[in-house]
C-alpha cells in the first residue's frame, strides 16, 4: 500500500491504496469521480485524460501514486451546467459529442492544447493535437468546430 | 409549426449537459453495495476440445468468491444464446444453428471464446484467480479463411461443410437470359473486409439478484434492453420476465455491436444468485476486440449484364458471408435479408440473382455493424457500376443517370424482394455534383499531375432499407420478434410531458429529437418534455435501436401517441367550450372555436383532466395519457450520392482526401445538426473500412489485430471536413416523412473512397483497406 495527498478539483484527499493503483482508478473508484472514463487500458483513446499538475495526461498509464503531492483537474471539476468552461460549451453549441463516452476525455486534451498554443490553432493544428483521442461517433469535424470556437473566446479574455 | 425547438430545427441537445460535465451515468459508472467483480477466462487457442478445467489452485486465491464452468450453467438449466432468424435455405431447409453456450463446455471454438467465469471481491483478485484456472485443451487444427470453409474440418458436428445456409433470392432464369443477351459483362471479385466495431465505451455488466423476491437487475450496455430481457428469460431461462429488470442507461456507442444479447452479461446475471452479491463486469479493450460481435466479412463474385448503350441487363451475385464461430443474435439476417434485398440499388435492373453461403469459421462471430449487410450491397452494386463506366468509357455520372429509377416510377418494385416507396435520386446526384465541383475535375487532376500526383474521383449511389421493419413481412422472412415500437407520451397534470419509448439512444440524441416532435405537435415549449428510455421496467415492450430504425418506427409511435392525446383533449376542451369536438380546432397549443375569442391552453386541458370539475365525466376517463404500438407499412429508402475524390502520392502510396460530398435524401428532418453528426460519423466510419480498418486472424486463428496498435481506426487527422446536404421526398408511410439517417454515411461512403482511389491508380480492383502500403504495391506492382 502507498499513502497519497492529491488536490482534485480544489479538494485535498489523503488515502492509502495499493501501490499499481492507477490513477484513473483512483479517480473511479476511490473519489468515485466517473466522469473520467476507461475506454482501451492502454492509453490510446484518451478518455481517461485529465490534467495533472498543469499537463494533460492519460491517467490510466499514471500509477496514482506519481499523482502523490499533484493537483488534478478532471472534467467534474470544470463547470457546472449553468456555469460552463468555454471548452465544455463549445462542445455542447457546436454538436461536438454524440455517445458522450469519450467527451471529458477530449474537453481535457482540448483544454490543455489551447492553453499551450502561442498563436492561435489551425484547423490542421487541432486535428493533429486531438491524434490521441478516438472518437467513433462524430467524425471530428464539429469536434475541431468547437475548439476552434473555444479558442477564439478563450484568447479574447 | 416550425419554430426554434420544433420540427426541423438544430436545437442543441437536451443529453449534452450532463456529457459534457462528466455527469453521464453509464453501465460502468454505476456500482452497487457489496458488488463483487467478475472476470472471464477465454480460449488462448482457434479450436479446441476442453479434456478437463482445474480450478483448484484458482479457488484457494486471495479473494476468490466463486469460479464458475459452462457445466455450472448447462446443470442449471441455462439455455444456449439464440440466434433471433431463422433463415431458409434455397432447398427450403432450415439453416443449421450449432449450440451456442454461454460458457463452453466441451470445445472452444474461437480466441476469446469464454470456459470459466472468476468472481473475487476485487477486479485485481479476480485476475489474479483466472491466471490459475487451468484448462487442459486438445488443440485441433482451425478453420479461419472463409473462402474455403466448407471445403475445411467440420467445426460443429450438426453443420456439415460448415455450412450454415445456401440462400438465393430473384429469378436466376431471368438472371442468365439478360447475360445472354449482354453486350457488355462487367465482373468484378470482391472482398469485404471484416471490421471490428468498437464503440468507445467497452461493453458492461452490472447485476444483482434480490433473494427476497426472486427478481433479477441487469444494468448493462445494450441498444435494446427490452430484447435482452425477452431473450435471457425465454431462450436462456435467467429467470422469468417479469422477474428481470434490464436498465440500459447511458451507452457509449453501440454501432450494431451492443444489439446482440452476449456471454458475459448472460454469465454475470446467472451468477449474482449464486454468490448472493452484485457483480460487475467491464471488457477490457482486448475484449471487445476478440469477443465483440465483428462486421461485414463477405467474399463476393459480382457480374452486371450491360446493353450496347449502357443499359443494365441483369446482376448476378454469388457471395460467401463469415458468421465467426456461433451464430450471433441477428448474424443470419444480415447478409440476407440486410443484403440481397439491396442488390436493385437505385437502378431499373430488371433481373438480379444473388446466391449467399453462410459459413462457420473459428473466428469471433460476425454480426450486424453500421449499415449491416447494406453496405456490402451498395459495395457490390456501385463498384460493379463504376468500373462498368470505365470500361465502356462513359460518364459514371451519366451511366448512372440512364439507369436511375425516375420519380415517376414509385412505388417501384425491385427484382429482390423490396418496393420503395418514394425517392429523386438524380436531384441528389446533380446537387452533389454540385457541390463536388465535378465539371472542374479533369482540371484540378491536371494540376496534380503536374505535381507529380495522381488524383481520382468516386461515385457511390446508395440506397438502404431502414426502419425495421414490418413486423408480418418480417416474421414472414423468419424474424423471431415482431419489429414494431411502442410509445407513452404520459402528460402531467400541469401540462409538461413524459414521453417513454422503446427505443434507445446511444448517441442519436433521442431526448432532443423526440421531443421536438412531441412539443411541435403539441404546441408546448420544448424544455416541459422529457423522454424516458433503456429501462423495462418504464417503457412498453419495445425493439430498440438499431438499422435506423428509431425516429422512423419509434418515431412514428410518439407521433401516434401524440395525436391520441390531441384527440381526447380536444374531447375535454370541447366540454369546456361548450362546443362539440368537431368544432374544436388546435394549433399551436391552443384550443379554439370558430367565431369566439375564447381558447383554452393545452396546459388548462391537461389540468382538468387530472382534476375533472369542468369534465366530461360520464363521457370520458380522466387522465390525459396515451400509447401507440406502431408497426410500420413498409421499410423506409434513404438513398443519396456521396462522391469523394482523393490525391495520392505515388512515392509512398499516401493518400488524402481532398474532397467529401454527401448529399442523402432523409425524408423529413427534425433536427438537421443531429442529422449531419450521425452523417459524419457514418462517413468516417466508411472511410474507416476503406482505408485504414481490417480485422485479421493469422492461420492459427489468432487475432493479429487485437488492440488499437493493431487496428487502426479513423483518428482525427486521417478525415476532412465533410461537405453534407440533404435533398427531401418524404416517406409516404409514416406519419412524420422520416427516412432515418444513422447508417447512411457508413453505406455510401465506402464504395466512393474505393471508386475514388481506383480512379488515380487506374486499377480495376483493390483490395480493401487502401493503406499507403497497398496503394503503393499497386502502383509500383512490387
Amino acid at each position: 500500500m502507498v499513502d497519497i495527498t492529491i488536490t482534485v478539483n480544489g479538494t485535498g484527499h489523503s488515502l492509502s491504496v495499493p501501490d499499481n493503483t492507477l490513477l484513473s482508478d483512483l479517480l473511479r473508484e476511490n473519489l468515485r469521480l466517473t466522469g473520467t472514463h476507461i475506454g482501451c487500458d492502454t492509453s490510446q483513446c484518451g478518455s481517461c485524460t485529465v490534467e495533472l499538475n498543469g499537463r494533460a495526461v492519460k491517467s490510466c498509464t499514471v500509477l496514482a501514486a506519481q499523482a502523490n503531492n499533484g493537483s488534478i483537474t478532471t472534467i467534474e471539476g470544470l463547470g457546472t451546467p449553468n456555469d460552463l468552461h468555454p471548452v465544455q460549451a463549445a462542445f455542447r453549441d457546436n454538436h461536438a459529442l454524440q455517445c458522450g463516452f469519450c467527451t471529458p476525455g477530449m474537453i481535457m486534451t482540448a483544454i490543455e492544447m489551447i492553453k499551450d498554443a502561442t498563436e492561435p490553432l489551425s484547423a490542421d493544428q487541432i486535428r493533429a493535437g486531438l491524434e490521441g483521442n478516438y472518437c467513433r461517433c462524430t467524425g471530428y469535424q464539429n469536434i475541431v468546430k468547437a475548439v476552434l470556437a473555444a479558442q477564439t473566446q478563450l484568447r479574447s479574455v | 409549426m416550425t419554430t426554434k425547438t420544433g420540427i426541423g430545427a438544430s436545437v442543441l441537445r437536451k443529453e449534452d449537459a450532463r456529457f459534457i460535465t462528466g455527469t453521464g451515468a453509464y453501465t460502468d459508472d454505476l456500482s452497487l453495495p457489496g458488488q463483487v467483480y467478475c472476470v472471464f477466462v477465454r480460449s488462448p487457442h482457434a479450436r479446441a476440445i476442453i479434456k478437463s478445467i482445474d480450478t483448484t489452485d484458482a479457488e484457494s486465491s486471495g479473494g476468490v468468491i466463486a469460479i464458475f464452468t459452462g457445466e455450472d450453467l448447462r446443470s442449471d438449466g441455462i439455455g444456449d444464446l439464440p440466434c433471433g432468424w431463422l433463415v431458409k435455405s434455397k432447398d427450403g431447409s432450415d439453416m443449421l444453428a450449432p449450440s451456442h453456450p454461454a460458457i463452453a463446455t466441451t470445445h472452444v471454438n474461437y480466441v476469446g471464446d469464454i470456459y470459466a467465469m472468476v468472481i473475487a471481491e476485487t477486479i485485481e483478485e479476480a485476475k489474479n484467480a483466472a491466471e490459475l484456472v487451468e484448462a487442459d485443451f486438445e488443440v485441433l487444427t482451425p478453420v479461419v479463411d472463409v473462402a474455403t470453409a466448407t471445403t475445411a474440418d467440420q467445426i460443429h458436428e450438426n453443420v456439415p461443410n460448415n455450412q450454415c445456409y445456401d440462400w438465393e433470392l430473384g429469378d436466376s432464369a431471368a438472371a442468365d437470359g439478360a447475360f445472354a443477351n449482354a453486350v457488355h459483362v462487367t465482373s468484378l471479385d470482391i472482398v469485404n473486409n471484416r471490421l471490428i466495431p468498437n464503440a468507445i465505451e467497452p461493453r458492461a455488466a452490472l447485476g444483482n439478484h434480490d433473494a427476497a423476491s426472486g427478481s433479477y437487475t441487469l444494468y448493462t450496455t445494450s441498444q435494446n434492453p427490452h430484447l435482452e430481457r425477452l431473450i435471457l428469460a425465454a431462450f436462456v431461462n435467467v429467470a422469468p420476465e417479469a422477474k428481470l429488470h434490464v436498465i440500459s442507461p447511458d451507452v457509449g456507442g453501440g454501432f450494431g455491436s451492443k444489439i446482440f444479447v452476449y456471454a458475459e452479461e448472460t454469465a454475470v446475471i446467472w451468477a449474482t444468485a449464486k454468490v448472493g452479491r452484485p457483480i460487475k463486469w467491464r471488457a477490457e479493450r482486448i475484449e471487445s476486440f476478440q469477443a465483440d460481435a465483428h462486421g461485414r466479412d463477405h467474399v463476393t463474385r459480382a457480374e452486371l449484364a450491360l446493353s450496347g448503350d449502357g443499359e443494365f441487363l441483369g446482376l448476378r451475385v454469388k457471395t460467401i458471408a463469415n458468421m465467426g464461430a456461433y451464430l450471433s443474435t441477428f448474424a443470419s439476417s444480415v447478409p440476407t435479408y440486410l443484403y440481397g434485398t439491396l442488390l436493385s440499388g437505385q437502378y431499373k435492373t430488371p433481373a438480379i440473382h444473388v446466391e449467399v453461403k453462410s459459413v462457420f469459421t473459428n473466428t469471433a462471430p460476425v454480426d450486424a455493424y453500421r449499415g449491416a449487410g447494406r453496405p456490402e450491397a451498395t459495395y457490390v452494386v456501385e463498384r460493379l457500376v463504376e468500373t462498368a463506366a470505365r470500361e465502356l468509357g462513359v460518364d459514371p455520372a451519366e451511366l448512372r443517370r440512364k439507369n436511375f429509377i425516375q420519380p415517376s416510377d414509385f412505388p417501384y418494385a425491385t427484382p429482390v424482394a423490396l418496393t420503395y416507396d418514394t425517392g429523386d435520386y438524380e436531384a441528389s446526384l446533380e446537387r452533389a455534383l454540385s457541390l463536388a465541383k465535378y465539371s472542374e475535375f479533369a482540371k484540378r487532376r491536371n494540376e496534380s499531375e503536374a505535381n507529380g500526383r495522381k488524383r481520382g474521383i468516386g461515385f457511390s449511389c446508395y440506397i438502404e432499407a431502414c426502419g425495421l421493419a414490418p413486423s408480418q413481412v418480417a416474421l414472414s422472412l423468419g424474424a423471431g420478434v415482431g419489429l414494431f415500437e411502442s410509445a407513452e407520451v404520459r402528460v402531467d397534470v400541469t401540462g409538461s410531458v413524459t414521453v417513454m419509448t422503446g427505443t434507445h439512444s446511444h448517441g442519436q440524441g433521442h431526448e432532443t429529437t423526440f421531443a421536438q416532435v412531441v412539443s411541435d405537435k403539441l404546441g408546448i415549449p420544448f424544455e416541459n418534455v422529457t423522454v424516458v428510455h433503456g429501462d423495462t421496467s418504464k417503457s412498453d415492450y419495445g425493439l430498440g435501436t438499431y438499422g435506423s430504425r428509431s425516429l422512423v418506427v419509434g418515431g412514428s409511435a410518439i407521433a401516434t401517441a401524440t395525436d391520441k392525446v390531441i384527440a381526447k383533449a380536444k374531447k375535454i376542451a370541447a366540454h369546456m367550450l361548450n362546443s362539440t369536438e368537431e368544432q374544436v380546432s388546435f394549433d399551436d397549443g391552443i384550443f379554439k372555436i370558430p367565431d369566439s375569442n375564447e381558447s383554452l391552453s393545452f396546459g388548462e386541458v391537461a389540468f382538468s383532466a387530472y382534476v375533472p370539475g369542468d369534465f366530461p365525466i360520464e363521457e370520458l376517463e380522466p387522465g390525459l395519457s396515451e400509447k401507440a404500438f406502431y408497426d410500420p407499412a413498409n421499410f423506409t429508402y434513404p438513398a443519396g450520392t456521396h462522391i469523394c475524390e482523393v490525391e495520392v502520392d505515388p512515392g509512398t502510396g499516401t493518400t488524402e482526401i481532398v474532397s467529401f460530398v454527401a448529399v442523402d435524401d432523409f425524408g423529413t428532418v427534425i433536427n438537421p445538426m443531429i442529422v449531419e453528426g450521425q452523417v459524419h460519423g457514418g462517413i468516417t466510419q466508411g472511410i474507416g473500412q476503406a482505408m485504414l480498418e481490417h480485422g485479421v486472424y493469422d492461420a492459427d486463428g489468432q487475432l493479429l489485430t487485437g488492440s488499437y496498435m493493431d487496428y487502426t481506426m479513423p483518428r482525427a487527422d486521417d478525415v476532412p471536413d465533410f461537405i453534407v446536404d440533404t435533398t427531401v421526398t418524404p416517406c409516404t408511410h409514416n406519419p412524420l416523412g422520416a427516412k432515418g439517417c444513422g447508417e447512411a454515411g457508413a453505406i455510401g461512403a465506402t464504395a466512393a473512397v474505393m471508386n475514388a482511389i481506383t480512379n488515380a491508380l487506374d486499377v480495376k480492383e483493390l483490395a480493401m483497406p487502401a493503406t499507403a502500403e497497398t496503394v503503393w504495391r499497386a502502383i509500383t506492382g512490387d
